[in-house]
């Protein structure tokens, strides 16, 4: 589903992923890992199509397209799924609206029928119950004024109603509580099926509990430095990120 | 210099002897301002003698003022004897299906998603008998005749109902009012007149079966639209579609009254041609616009979605006279490129417990400047009046300007003033968070804008406030990005 092969980018003149290869198949889930500043989230986003990042090397495949090559809008509809890790506030948009206007994009793109507002509305109040999401919620305005538990939660029940190919969970379990966490991972894997692929990205280990990976990679400065299975995640969690930037370092000194 | 006004003058009168009356059609009037040549407009409308003289009292006055230069816009001097004060209502060349309308309009009005019929009207193509514009027109004057609304142009009015003209015409606005309204009252063209008798409550959103035939009106457009006490009308003057129009400059005067426990709601889309992508061309509109709520308990709203024009210089206002009356404003101004617009509202309390609310929405996008500019007053006597008033600004970019020019005068200890006002700007964080669920930029800044505009538009009649919606998203197509 998505090949990334030595995807280098830099901010300015700093270089932020120096080399990331990944290959992620559909019914997989993956974690990535890794202390703070080792370009996780500039992974994500650029996944994703955020301007300011400049490619300057690799490729990314995604369902046999150059990714790279696709506007922001065209990898959503393509089926590319980011749960942000600060989802922004949009004043006098609602949830809904919102929402209806997003599937009816990605609908259209595909060549389907768009939703009518009673089949969208059924389909939206089922999809609340998936994240236990307060129904008054979708009324209001997105995100605005929503608790930081709240706004986690809706970015997953906007997962649920668009149903992505392959979702990437930016640092979705920041600022959760435990019982807000368990109810995004049950969510989460609710949503998850053998069409489908997840990338957890997350600073802790906590959320893996939750939301079993099948693969762990670790990202530290800009590069993937060991890739396992879930067993991984404890390990680092045991151990912490310094056992890691140990090889890194002697990498870097050979 | 003077032979060449006479030579004018000659012209213009020799035209006149020629039959410039029984032939109507082909004709205008050579370019100048002058006694004669409104003389001679006012002849070819058959006006009675004191209309004539009202005109040329306007005229005189206007001789005496000087072109305002207060407003927070820029443009070059405009030439008044340069000016065509009137030429007959040109037949468009009739085209004979929508391939030839130029594809530019043609995308807009499917963005629009203004019907086929529709859209052979305002471009000119040859329609069916069954859609005329006028039989429908017919008809619905008609119906409304039956209960005893008057709806005709200003023209017909001052023929057949010249005591109500005569009553209530200047009575709002005076034609001493400012520089561009005593243009207006000298040359006014045409316009429209709404009489609704007492108690009558108009039972259709005037106009919206006409915007086709508004669509046409001119150069200097005059509105006198009259609520009888009880009475109630909502009327929309305006239209979303793009007007190309060869007159640069638009001045036109509004006058509302309502009388005792009477309403009136005024909406306005306005969508002139605003100038190319460089700030070449387009119109500018030099409005007055004002109701009096005379009677007790009478209310007046203005509601205004102001996206065309060059440089918007308009003030919708409410002069609350009679006691318990209402003054309502609620405007969206659009500006993009190099467009201007300096409005707001003026609310004078002069009655007891009047109230009045202010909800103004400025959103400016490419190096265009857009201001607020408006007045609470509270009279002496106008004991415990309130008054609410919210303006935001929104921008998009950073090569544009928002203003607010807020003018506070209470003379009564009893008065309650609320003022708001917040700007913010549309985020390139917002922008990408709409489009990584697959909503494009253009799309991503209609929903914010229109979610920003939410108040206003709800205060629109509702098939008009579908069409304001997506004429945001045009007007601010290529704002971003």
């Amino acid at each position: 589903m998505l090949e990334v092969k030595n995807l280098h980018v830099k901010i300015g003149n700093k270089e932020i992923l120096k080399g990331i290869d990944l290959k992620v198949n559909t019914g997989e889930i993956h974690a990535i890992m890794g202390p703070n500043g080792s370009g996780k989230s500039t992974f994500a986003q650029v996944l994703a199509g955020k301007e300011g990042y400049e490619i300057t090397g690799g490729e990314v495949f995604y369902n046999g397209k150059n990714l790279l090559e696709l506007s922001p809008e065209d990898r959503a509809r393509e089926g590319l799924f980011l749960a942000f890790q600060y989802p922004v506030e949009l004043p006098g948009v609602s949830n809904t609206n919102l929402l209806k206007t997003a599937l009816n994009e990605i609908r259209k793109y595909r060549g389907e029928e768009e939703l009518d507002a009673m089949e969208f509305l059924s389909l939206i109040k089922e999809k609340t119950k998936l994240v236990d999401l307060d129904q008054k919620l979708l009324s209001r305005s997105v995100n605005e004024g929503f608790s930081g538990g709240e706004k986690k939660r809706n970015e997953i029940f906007q997962m649920a109603v668009l149903e992505p190919k392959l979702s990437i969970l930016d640092e979705t379990d920041s600022g959760l509580d435990i019982d807000a966490l368990k109810i995004v991972a049950n969510g989460v894997n609710m949503l998850r099926n053998k069409d489908n692929a997840i990338i957890v990205v997350t600073h802790y280990q906590r959320l893996l509990n939750y939301i079993v990976p099948d693969f762990v990679h670790v990202l530290y400065n800009g590069r993937i430095v060991k890739s396992g299975g879930k067993e991984l995640a404890l390990e680092l969690e045991e151990k912490g990120y310094d056992w890691i930037k140990e090889p890194e370092k002697q990498l870097v000194q050979n | 210099m003077s032979t060449e006004v006479g030579t004018i003058e000659e012209l213009a009168n020799k035209e006149y002897k020629y039959g410039f009356v029984t032939d109507v059609e082909a004709d205008r009037l050579p370019a100048g301002l002058n006694e004669n040549i409104i003389r001679q407009l006012s002849a070819i409308k058959k006006e009675p003698e004191w209309m004539i003289e009202w005109r040329l009292k306007a005229y005189r006055q206007w001789l005496l003022m000087k072109e305002p230069h207060w407003a927070n816009v820029k443009y070059n001097p405009i030439d008044y004897q340069d000016i065509t004060y009137y030429s007959a209502p040109k037949k468009k060349p009739q085209l004979n299906s929508l391939e030839e309308v130029d594809p530019e309009i043609r995308r807009t009005f499917e963005k629009l998603g203004i019907s086929f019929e529709e859209q052979k009207m305002l471009s000119g193509v040859a329609v069916d008998a069954v859609f005329d514009s006028v039989s429908v027109a017919t008809t619905f004057k008609d119906t409304l005749a039956e209960i005893g609304i008057i709806f005709c142009s200003i023209s017909e009015a001052i023929q057949n109902h010249p005591e109500l003209v005569k009553k209530y015409m200047g009575s709002v606005v005076p034609y001493t009012d400012n520089f561009f309204a005593s243009l207006n009252s000298a040359v006014f063209s045409d316009g429209t007149f709404v009489y609704v008798p007492k108690n009558v409550r108009c039972p259709m959103e005037l106009s919206t079966y006409f915007r086709i035939n508004a669509a046409k009106t001119g150069q200097f457009e005059r509105t006198l639209i009259i609520a009888d006490e009880g009475a109630y009308v909502s009327y929309l003057e305006g239209c979303t579609a793009p007007m190309r129009d060869e007159n640069q400059l638009h001045a036109a005067v509004v006058e509302l009254i309502a009388l005792d426990n009477a309403q009136v709601k005024y909406s306005t889309v306005q969508n002139w041609y605003a100038g190319d992508k460089n700030g070449k061309g387009g119109i500018y509109n030099f409005v007055t616009k004002r109701g009096a709520c005379r009677g007790a308990n009478s209310k007046i709203s203005w509601t205004q979605v102001e996206t065309g024009s060059a440089i918007t210089w308009k003030y919708p206002g409410c002069i609350l006279q009679g006691d318990n009356s209402v003054g309502e404003f609620y405007s969206v101004a659009v500006t993009n490129n190099f467009q201007q617009a300096d409005t707001g509202t003026k609310m004078i309390h002069l009655g007891k417990n009047t109230r009045s609310t202010i909800i103004s929405k400025g959103i400016s996008a490419g190096k265009s400047n857009n201001s607020y500019r408006g007045l609470v007053k509270i009279n002496r006597r106008a004991q415990n009046a309130r008054n609410f008033s919210q303006c935001d600004s929104l921008l998009i970019g950073d090569k544009c300007g928002a203003h607010t020019f807020p003018y506070l005068e209470i003379n009564n200890p009893s008065a309650q003033i609320e003022h708001e006002a917040t700007t913010s700007k549309i985020g390139e964080d917002q922008i990408f968070y709409l489009k990584q669920r697959g909503i494009s930029t253009e799309d991503a800044i209609g929903l914010i804008v229109n979610g920003y505009c939410k108040e206003v538009f709800k205060e629109l009649p509702m098939e008009f406030a579908v069409e304001a919606t997506k004429l945001l998203s045009i007007s601010l197509e290529g704002s971003v990005g």
